[in-house]
């Protein structure tokens, strides 16, 4: 076994970033081609939706072929020519070393957008829940200000969505839909695309004067009260929501326009994890980890406390919002229902699974939530026991969660793997 | 006036539901500086299991095996489904809690939120999503007091709970073990090297909250004979706040608030539309806490407080 390994490590070691992001597009494209006919000659009765986890456990006869096909479409091709295009990789990041990062960050992300897009274009069903996912990462995050950087235990994020989801919807239904509750269209829906982003904006906005209501209590108190002023606020959101008749009550609002495609939802994540990696490392981040360890000496140390509260109660809510807001456009349909104590204990255990303290634990806790949810649904209810069976499992042997107190290093991440010096 | 007199029988029947919930959440929070998120969905646990033995107890008796008059198997039934739920309780906190004694307190809430979901989750697959209705072991009686209506099942809810209530107080004061625990509240560092183990007290703590939850379950039963395994949510988070609002670690300050939080609710449903119940009845435990953030007994910051 160990000196498998070490080959695998070996043909890894010089591998970039890049030239697994070359190597995934590889593997969608081979899927897009060949994924139909590979699979029929594999006896598999459609291309494996979601890394074949639905199929092996739906029909245990059926995992032979799935791992195989897997393994050719996937594993296979991502590690071929990941190696392989490592070298020029390599030497075509140091070219872009003499340019600002900008301009290599740009150049990766359109290769992430590139292979997401063609991977789920493939089904309707990979694509909502790529959506779902990228919504997913931006709440997880904005909690992991809160809860993470800031140490508080916030309950109150589902709240900030539904404000959001519900502000962001009254816009667009109001001015561009046609709409039982409020009528016809105001404004031609041709223009309906490029207000979106300032709709959401508005939806951030009104859940971060909502977090207001929040920030002030936790000037005098932290802990279990601050929990239960944050649980309370939630369930006076949603049931502020179920009772205005305006915006349809318990029934909630459909008919929101079709805003939300994955261009948008892919740009206001990369948004969401861009400004809040640069929020937590700033002086004002570094504040909210001092208010965090000892609030007192934060406060003797001339950092203004009450300040630094009420900005990343307020910063984490905006991004809450914009999530709602994305989230009710991506399902077309939103109802107060959705935003209670079920979509909270979902939104923790994101944050704690991942880890607290870190972009890298946020993103990996809220893409294993949702990938392991979805792979799971074959085993129906038992799902609920082992999800949390596993957090169980993380919280005891790592208590802060998987990858908790690390920084996210774009640099690093983009930057070439060169040989080490003594080993040619 | 009756009309008032009505509603704060109701209200004195649903504050012993959320008092006897609020109390294990209250002493666990007093040993353990924690608070166990799973005790809502064990006091559906005890619901659960006293339909067990309610129903064994009524099929052993309709079978002949035994004669019981229908107000001892209901005292039969509170006695051992509290038995019986405080091993659930105990193995939460060795599962859950004894792993994560040293832990950021906030990842030992998360295991008890995920405990909850295994426990709801669990009795979904092993009982099915029907709804099960607990045998009905008392005839209702209306009693007419001028005008005021009071049914039997509701002058026993809250005798038995204040009766609960009371023995409890009476364990916690005078004997022994009770002691031990409340010398485990005042300081968890020196007492263990007394000699008291604070693995058996932590222990004891959650079977005494268990069992609590239990009783309020078989009485919720006995009072709204329909049980199904969500049923925990609502209550545990409505006696969590009753246990914040009371003052962390205040057993007397659990109590008074959760009928506290009885009152606001029935009477909020009384003069507003009911629909508005939970909008009304938060924003004034906000506006209390806004105002009082540490609750009615609680102590201001702490020493003790673990962050």
């Amino acid at each position: 076994m160990r000196p498998f390994m070490n080959i695998i490590r070996k043909w890894f070691s010089q591998v970039p970033t890049m030239s697994l992001l070359f190597g995934a597009l590889v593997a969608v494209l081979l899927e897009r081609g060949l994924g139909d006919p590979l699979a029929e000659i594999l006896g598999l009765p459609k291309v494996p939706v979601l890394f074949g986890f639905v199929t092996m456990l739906k029909k245990p006869m059926l995992i032979p072929s799935t791992i195989l096909y897997v393994f050719l479409v996937f594993v296979g091709p991502i590690s071929v020519v990941a190696g392989l295009s490592a070298s020029i990789a390599n030497r075509l990041l140091d070219k872009l070393l003499n340019f600002p990062m900008l301009f290599s960050v740009i150049i990766h992300l359109g290769l992430l957008y590139a292979i997401l897009h063609l991977w789920s274009e493939a089904s309707a069903y990979r694509l909502l829940m790529l959506k779902l996912t990228l919504i997913a990462i931006m709440v997880t995050l904005s909690l992991n200000v809160i809860n993470g950087y800031m140490g508080e235990f916030s309950c109150s994020h589902p709240g900030f969505m539904a404000l959001g989801a519900y502000a962001t919807s009254v816009m667009t239904v109001f001015l561009f839909a046609k709409d039982r509750l409020f009528g016809p269209p105001i404004l031609p829906p041709v223009l309906g695309p490029f207000m979106f982003p300032f709709a959401l904006f508005v939806g951030g906005m009104v859940a971060a004067l909502g977090a207001v209501f929040i920030a002030i209590p936790s000037f005098r108190t932290r802990g279990d009260y601050l929990a239960i002023i944050s649980l309370a606020f939630m369930f006076i959101v949603k049931s502020l929501i179920e009772n205005l008749e305006v915006v349809g009550g318990p029934r909630g609002l459909s008919s929101q326009p079709d805003y939300a495609n994955l261009p948008t939802v892919f740009l206001w994540t990369v948004a969401c994890v861009w400004i809040i990696n640069n929020f937590v490392r700033s002086i004002l981040g570094k504040a909210l980890n001092a208010v965090r360890d000892d609030e007192t000496a934060a406060d003797a140390m001339t950092v203004d406390t009450r300040r630094t509260k009420i900005v990343a109660f307020m910063f984490a809510a905006f991004w809450a919002g914009v999530a709602g807001g994305l989230f009710a456009h991506v399902l077309r349909y939103v109802n107060p229902g959705t935003f209670g104590i079920q979509k909270l204990a979902e939104v923790l255990a994101m944050v704690y699974f991942g880890g607290l303290n870190s972009v890298y634990g946020s993103i990996v806790g809220a893409v294993s939530i949702s990938v392991l949810g979805e792979a799971l649904r074959p085993l129906e209810i038992y799902k609920w026991i082992i999800i949390p069976l596993l957090l169980i499992l993380v919280m005891i042997f790592r208590p802060t969660g998987l990858i908790a107190f690390k920084a996210f290093n774009v640099r690093g991440l983009i930057s070439p793997k060169h040989k080490p010096l003594g080993d040619i | 006036m009756v009309f008032f007199l009505q509603n704060l029988i109701n209200a004195l029947q649903w504050g012993s539901f959320y008092a006897l919930i609020a109390l294990g959440y209250s002493m666990v929070y007093s040993i353990l500086m924690l608070f166990n998120f799973a005790h809502g969905d064990i006091f559906m646990v005890g619901a659960y299991i006293g339909f067990g033995v309610a129903t064994g107890l009524v099929a052993l008796t309709s079978m002949g095996a035994f004669a019981l008059p229908n107000w001892l198997i209901l005292v039969l039934t509170i006695l051992i489904s509290m038995f019986l739920t405080s091993f659930v309780g105990m193995i939460v906190e060795r599962v859950g809690y004894r792993p994560l004694r040293d832990a950021p307190r906030a990842s030992a809430a998360i295991t008890g939120l995920m405990i909850g979901i295994i426990l709801e989750t669990g009795n979904l697959a092993l009982l099915g999503a029907r709804r099960l209705s607990f045998p009905a072991l008392l005839k209702t009686h209306t009693y007419d007091l001028g005008g005021v209506f009071v049914t039997n099942k509701k002058i026993m809810i809250v005798l038995v709970s204040l009766a609960l209530m009371g023995a409890l107080h009476q364990f916690v004061r005078r004997s022994k073990w009770g002691m031990a625990m409340r010398a485990m509240a005042f300081d968890y560092v020196v007492v263990p090297l007394m000699g008291v183990s604070i693995n058996t007290i932590a222990a004891m703590t959650f079977a005494i909250g268990s069992a609590m939850a239990a009783a309020a379950g078989i009485l919720f039963g006995v009072a709204y004979p329909v049980l199904d395994p969500y049923m925990g949510i609502l209550f545990g988070w409505k006696a969590f706040v009753a246990a914040i609002l009371g003052g962390r670690g205040s057993v007397l300050g659990a109590t008074l608030a959760g009928f506290l939080l009885g009152f606001i609710e029935i009477f909020v449903a009384m003069i507003f539309p009911s629909t508005l119940r939970d909008l009304i009845a938060y924003s004034i435990i906000l506006l209390i806490l806004t105002f009082r953030p540490h609750g009615f007994f609680g102590e201001p910051y702490s020493a003790r407080l673990r962050l």
